[in-house]
């Protein structure tokens, strides 16, 4: 699974790179997220910009990857695309978490 | 062109191994019709949802509509790969989607266990007001199933699982 992660702003920020996130990489995801999750700012931000799909075992796979999270530490999400967005609406899950529609608003990109 | 991977037959039928990748019948002659033959494990469902949104681009559906085509497929498939068949075994499994007027038919046959209580589940919502530690990180398919068709239904037959999702196409 494609996860970059770079701190700014006293931000985890994790971007995946990956346009989707079903059940073919939804382990994968987990244990990527947890080693990235472990170091770093506590507030972390799930870029997810680029996912076009998810189905419930990746949505599950977000959800572990913060029930897997070390005392004091959140798991934001940010970005989500139509489909994405669709399936969070639909479980609820969408109440769960704090989803913000930019990335970028919370973590200015560099420009150029 | 690489030699696909030789698959095994094990004693009950099933193909171990790699599976070949989903192969279109030619069969069926109609155009609004597709007809997919392909393992019923999880590295193929990709595949399968690819081939389907292609066909239903034809049909020029919104965004919208195809998404939620391919959620409610990708569950579906899901459950047959993890749940039908599951375990060590995999087996065949057939789709058919079928452009009828304003509605899409798809028809999904394997030849795995049957769905428990030969029933197809209700898909409630789950409880999500608990602590975070008990929330639920599986269980969502049958929900978003039911949330994105416009009609399910289920034969059983004494060996052959035959689910037929219909969704609305406007």
């Amino acid at each position: 699974m494609n996860l970059h992660s770079t701190y700014d702003n006293d931000i985890n920020l994790i971007t995946v790179a990956d346009t989707r996130i079903d059940s073919s990489v939804a382990i994968g995801f987990k244990d990527s997220m947890r080693t990235l999750t472990d170091q770093g700012p506590d507030h972390i931000l799930l870029d997810l910009s680029n996912v076009v799909f998810i189905d419930s075992s990746g949505l599950g796979a977000i959800v572990a990857s913060m029930k897997q999270l070390k005392s004091g530490k959140r798991l934001d999400l940010a970005g989500l695309t139509p489909d994405v967005a669709k399936v969070f609406r639909l479980t609820r899950m969408e109440t769960v978490f704090d989803i913000h529609k930019d990335a970028a608003a919370l973590v200015p990109r560099p420009v150029g | 062109m690489p030699q696909p991977l030789s698959l095994v037959r094990s004693a009950d039928g099933t193909v171990m191994g790699r599976p070949p990748p989903p192969s279109v019948s030619s069969r069926d002659p109609s155009p609004d019709t597709l007809s997919l033959h392909f393992c019923g494990v999880v590295e193929q469902i990709r595949e399968v949802l690819e081939a389907v949104r292609r066909h239903l681009s034809a049909f020029e559906l919104g965004g919208e509509r195809c998404g939620a085509v391919e959620i409610a497929l990708a569950e579906a498939l899901n459950n047959i790969a993890e749940h039908a068949y599951g375990g060590h075994s995999h087996g065949p499994v057939h789709l058919c989607a079928q452009v009828q007027g304003a509605l899409l038919h798809v028809v999904l046959t394997d030849r795995g266990r049957p769905l428990p209580g030969r029933t197809p589940p209700p898909g409630l919502h789950q409880d999500l007001e608990v602590t975070p530690d008990a929330l639920p990180e599986g269980g969502f398919g049958w929900l978003l199933i039911r949330e994105l068709t416009e009609e399910v239904s289920y034969i059983r037959s004494p060996d052959e699982n035959r689910l037929t999702l219909i969704f609305r196409l406007e």
